[in-house]
């Protein structure tokens, strides 16, 4: 029999008890969506998450700190327990103002110059603090709110809400806005706020406060990860830094926490690996955004496994459902089965036919299950971001994306031929007299 | 004329090596020795077959089965040999629990010989693996049954095609092929009709259509008359022994009914699986 022939009969036999047929293929549909839908609610956490990491900062940008095993010394706030005191080169000092100081490890111009020669790195520039007091509305003063300022490195890819993304080649003082500062300022409609003039307010170490005028540029979506911090171009952030550390001692001035090192664009992973390794032999400690955000995507995966295995043990019972509805076809079908066999058809062929049965039964339960968990998930999608995610633009909390549903598709077309196999083989092991028998 | 024969006494021993290259050489290992299963050597086809200068297309030696094991042993057919020619027409008869369905169905390669051989064409069946045995069902035999095994619910031409679906051949061929079988049986307006649709007559006659399809060198009948009245049997048996004397196809029919078996060249009968006596008609 050809294999054509087999697959068309395979169909045909399934069709001649359809309401058995229909039913083990919901119960395999049942498992597809379940597990369809906590894969999808996985991979919708898990790529607004990515966005996510967009928002604390480019893939292409390192940010380097001393580490503790390395040449430097000191007391550090890692997780890996206390490094023994021995005196060295290196400076702890009280890392820039501000109240919540902490005492670390801290890198001067001599460990710029010694991590731009790493290659494929091709810039440094020190992570800069600053504590600004407020921010107001330049056109009134009187509200003023205590904030959070961060700095811009490199090219960012911010998820914006209205605006434009803050861009260090803009050499006037610029701002982006956080979308909650919206309706604090005032403001109805986030694209309002744009290219109003804010006032910020920043005191040095000697007590003195100074006020900036910075243009609002854009407004930042809200992020789940990530601060709610404004971020602030070079142009402006260089002059607050500059007045925050007016009156510090130089040593304070120059040392800094942390530095961000920019990589070269379109560098693979392995490649970024290797830039960290290097790092690493020089006694520093280089994290993508990404990494410092795996924490999260560890937590998320785990659970996205955990509602993967409930889906599986249904997926585990419409298997059997699937040994049960071909044991009794092959029951049924003992005489035609013994006449296959006298005419000829040889046990493989036998054993193909029926596990080709389970297989349809696999695909066409995967298939519509896979189907229907996507359209689903879209109307969920559809409902949620009117309601309980309303805050949380640009979240799906179900994505498809092609390749896991296709895994999807594939394992349990797989099951399903492991669950056809031991019908088959009944089938194919059958006495033909016996069978011709059988009443 | 007597048939059967033993042929145990012209089996030689012989080694591999020491065979005559010329003869189609087939072993049966017996312990350490082999030995050549007589029906296959040139010389004892020919012995067999001398009185009638016919070609053998089945012959037995000494075949025997046995069901069960110790205590429940139960010798189904004991020492048969025969031999039967191409074109020949054969009723096997006897009473129900006799042994002849066991018979025939050891003749048609769908059972094992606990001891003893089939030979079909000279070549001895032993020897031939599960895909030889199948391939040579399907193209050399046909396969008509009391019960007529149809599938109800699909086209009679989907009955008859059945044999070519196995053997694979292409769709377009095995119609035509199964349009012309069913004319040969008078069915070709029925081809799309449900097999469940039809007469006990016409089905029947489905079933030779599908024993002929593959132009097939024997018909193994098991009471291909049981189910039918004797009007509709008579046309069955006439369809039957009509492809015996056109298409020279050899017929072996196991039957209940006398006037049925006085129909064939000869009968043997089996009593207590034992052959107790081949006649001619």
């Amino acid at each position: 029999m050809k294999l054509f022939d087999i697959l068309a009969s395979a169909n045909h036999n399934l069709l001649r008890n359809k309401a058995r047929t229909l039913l083990t293929v919901i119960a395999i549909f049942i498992g597809a969506t379940t597990l369809s839908l906590t894969n999808g609610i996985g991979s919708g956490i898990k790529a607004y998450l990515n966005k996510q990491v967009g928002n604390l900062g480019n893939s292409n940008i390192l940010t380097v700190t001393a580490s503790n095993n390395g040449a430097g010394v000191g007391i550090t706030n890692t997780s890996s327990g206390l490094t023994k005191y021995t005196p060295g080169e290196k400076k702890v000092s009280l890392a820039t103002a501000g109240p919540n100081t902490q005492a670390e490890i801290v890198l001067t111009q001599k460990d710029i110059n010694k991590i731009k020669t790493v290659p494929n790195i091709i810039s440094v520039e020190p992570t800069l603090t600053v504590t600004p007091d407020y921010i107001a509305l330049s056109s009134n003063l009187s509200s003023k709110y205590a904030f959070t300022i961060a700095q811009t490195v490199g090219t960012s890819d911010l998820d914006m809400s209205a605006g434009k993304v803050i861009s260090n080649s803009d050499t006037s003082p610029e701002i982006t806005i956080p979308i909650s500062y919206v309706s604090s300022f005032g403001f109805t409609n986030n694209s309002d706020a744009l290219n109003q003039k804010a006032t910020i307010g920043v005191t040095n170490a000697l007590g003195k406060q100074t006020t900036f005028q910075a243009t609002i540029v854009g407004v930042q979506q809200k992020a789940l990860v990530g601060s709610t911090a404004a971020y602030a171009n070079n142009a402006l952030f260089n002059e607050l830094y500059d007045v925050q550390t007016t009156g510090l001692p130089t040593g304070t001035k120059d040392a800094y926490t942390s530095v961000s090192a920019v990589l070269a664009n379109g560098l693979s992973s392995a490649q970024i690996q290797t830039v960290k390794n290097n790092l690493s032999a020089k006694g520093y400690d280089g994290k993508t955004a990404k990494d410092q955000a795996s924490t999260i995507f560890t937590a998320i995966t785990a659970i996205t496994y955990v509602l993967d295995g409930f889906a599986g043990i249904t997926l585990i019972a419409a298997a059997f459902g699937i040994v049960n509805t071909l044991y009794m076809s092959v029951s049924e079908r003992t005489k035609e089965i013994g006449l296959m066999k006298a005419l000829g058809m040889s046990k493989i062929k036998i054993f193909t036919l029926f596990s080709i049965e389970a297989t349809l039964i696999g695909f066409w339960g995967s298939v519509l299950g896979v189907g229907f968990a996507n359209l689903a998930g879209r109307y969920v999608n559809s409902v949620t971001a009117k309601g309980f995610l309303k805050d949380f633009p640009g979240l799906n909390l179900l994505s498809f994306p092609l390749l896991p549903s296709s895994l999807i598709v594939l394992a349990i077309i797989l099951i399903a031929f492991i669950a056809g196999t031991l019908p088959a083989r009944r089938a194919s092991k059958k006495d033909p007299i016996e069978a011709l028998r059988y009443e | 004329m007597l048939k059967s024969r033993a042929t145990n006494d012209i089996k030689k021993q012989v080694t591999p090596d020491q065979s005559d290259e010329s003869s189609e050489e087939l072993y049966i290992k017996e312990g350490d020795k082999f030995v050549t299963i007589g029906s296959l050597n040139p010389e004892l086809a020919e012995a067999t077959s001398k009185d009638s200068g016919k070609e053998l297309v089945i012959a037995t030696d000494a075949l025997t089965r046995v069901y069960g094991k110790k205590e429940s042993e139960f010798v189904a057919l004991e020492n048969i040999t025969l031999a039967i020619e191409k074109g020949e027409s054969v009723a096997i008869v006897g009473k129900s629990g006799s042994g002849k369905s066991t018979l025939v169905h050891l003749l048609a390669l769908l059972d094992n010989p606990t001891k003893g051989s089939v030979s079909i064409n000279g070549t001895n069946a032993h020897n031939l693996s599960s895909k030889q045995l199948d391939v040579l069902r399907n193209k050399s035999f046909g396969f008509v049954f009391q019960q007529f095994f149809l599938n109800g619910n699909d086209s009679v031409l989907n009955n008859v095609i059945l044999p070519l679906k196995i053997a694979g051949v292409s769709r377009k061929e095995r119609n035509r092929r199964g349009l012309e079988a069913l004319q040969a049986v008078e069915l070709g307006g029925k081809a799309n009709d449900k097999a469940l649709n039809l007469s006990g007559g016409q089905k029947q006659r489905v079933c030779i259509a599908r024993a002929l399809i593959n132009n097939p060198s024997i018909i193994f009948a098991d009471e291909p008359t049981g189910n039918l009245d004797s009007g509709t049997g008579n046309k069955i048996e006439e369809l039957l022994f009509q492809l015996n004397k056109d298409k020279g196809i050899t017929l072996i029919i196991v039957t209940h009914d006398p006037d049925l078996a006085n129909k064939c060249d000869r009968k043997i009968q089996i009593k207590d699986g034992h052959l107790v006596q081949e006649t001619a008609t």
